[in-house]
């Protein structure tokens, strides 16, 4: 069938056009802004390259990136921990095992911003369960309680969405080499260390690459459950991004920071890509 | 593991991971003393509670999203499945690099190019942006529904004179209606419940979303947050989620799925 190559063009057309309005235009624009003095209101005036060169300068934002990553590597490890649990713990066909994966994966249906709200309310004193003897706010007393409570959080909120994930990978390992394995007299923790885990590895690289994205983005869970606080120890870096636009109103400096978290995601990517591909194509 | 413990074990974390909602909305419908609606009644009437207009401008949110969502990678998706046109690589590795970039490092860019062009503190122009990070998941699951329908039966509707636009409309669309259902329920759910695009790209109050409302009401309250009417707002928002969750699992898993590896 010869197909006229225009008509194609008109069909994709539309893509072409918000792509191109609303992303590539953007994604050049933060470039050019990171180069300005960018104010909410009035005139952008040319200052590069201060808005990096005060980069360093900028207590809260040395702050965030290291609260950022401690967040990130605590919730990597953590969260893969429990979905890879949840996932071994569901992945055999027996009685009652579909409403087991349907209670683990039924809180990624509810949206981020409005389980940061529902842990809000059931974390308080005035109507939650964990009420205590002496007045302790488990969102914002210290720190550690801050950090803690978002972490619950987010591993409620974001393990089952990663166990389904391992689970379908768990499920495309042919049951022929577990036996094989059984035969030759392996051990269950052998099984898991030579069988499983290689067999996975594709899946455990996706997994993670999307843990230590998201981690790295971190807002709702902090903006919403801790404020940022006690004493901006949960500011993450997008919260540092938000404040430097509008709260300081400085929009070119918010526009370099996104810039840099920008170009190290890209590099993330890009590497992760290269990696599966090729773990893939093996 | 013998069977007591796997099932002690499962029942118990599955009690853990379904605690919070059942929590939550327990603690919506509690007065105190018994039971009733007032924490819902407060929810919409209370001085920084949410009002009807911010049900209807998420609703319109929702439709905006959800219709421009498909049209867009009906479109597209029958192009890249079905077409061979010029830049058509070029366009397609450009859609997915919106997946590399996360919106969150342009959304500042977006704010400033939306006031540029007449939609700043707009719905219209904050579900563009909700469209556009929506974009690669739904035109590679369009694209790949749009390959997956036989050849043969396009052709027969070509030779008896259907233009393909025709062929789109009168054959396509009922042959590629999974992908639809998963495409249009995912922009539903993105908008309904995005947070961090509304909070940067609408700034008066009666312009805000639900999302955007009910987290207001944490944010401005000076005094005490009246949290049992925070969880009837949270009810609200979710409870709609987890039926759509519950009645279409299927669509569910297939585009958690799809989204999740990237092709």
């Amino acid at each position: 069938m010869v197909r006229r190559s225009w008509v194609g063009a008109v069909y994709a057309a539309p893509t072409a056009l918000v792509t191109g309005m609303f992303f590539l235009v953007p994604l050049l624009l933060v470039g050019w802004m990171s180069l300005h003095d960018w104010p909410v209101l009035g005139e952008p005036e040319l200052n590069m390259p201060a808005n990096y060169t005060d980069m360093p300068g900028n207590e809260l934002l040395g702050q965030a990136i290291w609260f950022t990553l401690k967040y990130t590597v605590i919730i990597t490890v953590l969260l893969f921990i429990v979905a890879f649990g949840l996932a071994m713990l569901v992945q055999h066909q027996r009685r009652g095992v579909g409403f087991f994966r349907t209670a683990f994966f039924l809180p990624v249906s509810v949206g981020f911003a409005s389980a940061s709200l529902l842990f809000l309310g059931m974390l308080s004193q005035e109507i939650g369960p964990f009420k205590t003897e002496q007045y302790i706010s488990w969102t914002s007393g210290s720190p550690g309680l801050a950090l803690g409570s978002a972490v619950t959080l987010v591993l409620w909120r974001f393990a089952g969405f990663n166990m389904l994930i391992i689970l379908t990978g768990l499920q495309a390992i042919p049951t022929e080499l577990y036996e094989a394995a059984r035969i030759d007299g392996a051990s269950r923790w052998q099984i898991f260390r030579r069988v499983t885990i290689p067999l996975m590895r594709s899946t455990i690289a996706l997994v993670l690459t999307l843990m230590i994205a998201g981690s790295l983005l971190a807002f709702d869970q902090f903006w919403i459950l801790t404020r940022g606080g006690p004493d901006n120890s949960t500011t993450s870096l997008v919260m540092v991004i938000y404040r430097e636009a509008f709260i300081r109103l400085d929009l070119g400096s918010a526009a370099a920071i996104s810039v840099v978290l920008l170009g190290v995601l890209v590099v993330f990517n890009i590497i992760q890509f290269g990696v599966l591909r090729r773990r893939r194509a093996l | 593991m013998s069977r007591l413990t796997y099932y002690t074990t499962t029942a118990a974390l599955a009690i853990l991971f379904l605690f919070p909602l059942l929590w939550s909305g327990f603690a919506s419908f509690s007065t105190g003393s018994g039971f009733g609606l007032e924490n819902y009644a407060r929810l919409f009437t209370s001085d920084n509670g949410i009002r009807p207009y911010h049900v209807i401008n998420s609703v319109v949110v929702c439709l905006l999203t959800v219709g421009g969502t498909l049209f867009i990678s009906i479109l597209g998706g029958y192009a890249f499945g079905r077409f061979n046109f010029y830049g058509k690589e070029v366009l397609f590795l450009l859609t997915l690099a919106i997946l590399m970039v996360p919106y969150a490092t342009i959304l500042i860019a977006l704010y400033v190019l939306l006031g540029w062009i007449g939609l700043e503190d707009s719905l219209l122009g904050l579900s563009m942006v909700l469209i556009i990070f929506q974009l690669p998941f739904s035109l590679f699951m369009m694209r790949n529904s749009f390959e997956a329908v036989p050849k043969e039966l396009e052709e027969s509707a070509l030779i008896d004179g259907c233009t393909s636009f025709g062929v789109l409309l009168r054959v396509m669309l009922h042959a590629v209606r999974p992908g639809l259902v998963t495409v249009g329920l995912f922009a539903f759910l993105t908008s309904w419940n995005e947070f961090f695009a509304p909070l940067i790209l609408l700034n008066s109050t009666d312009q805000f979303t639900l999302t955007l409302a009910v987290v207001n009401m944490r944010t401005a309250s000076h005094g005490a947050i009246d949290y049992a009417a925070l969880e009837a707002g949270v009810m609200f928002m979710a409870v709609p989620c987890v039926l759509l969750f519950l009645f279409l699992q299927r669509s569910y898993v297939r585009g958690f799925m799809s989204g999740a590896l990237k092709g």
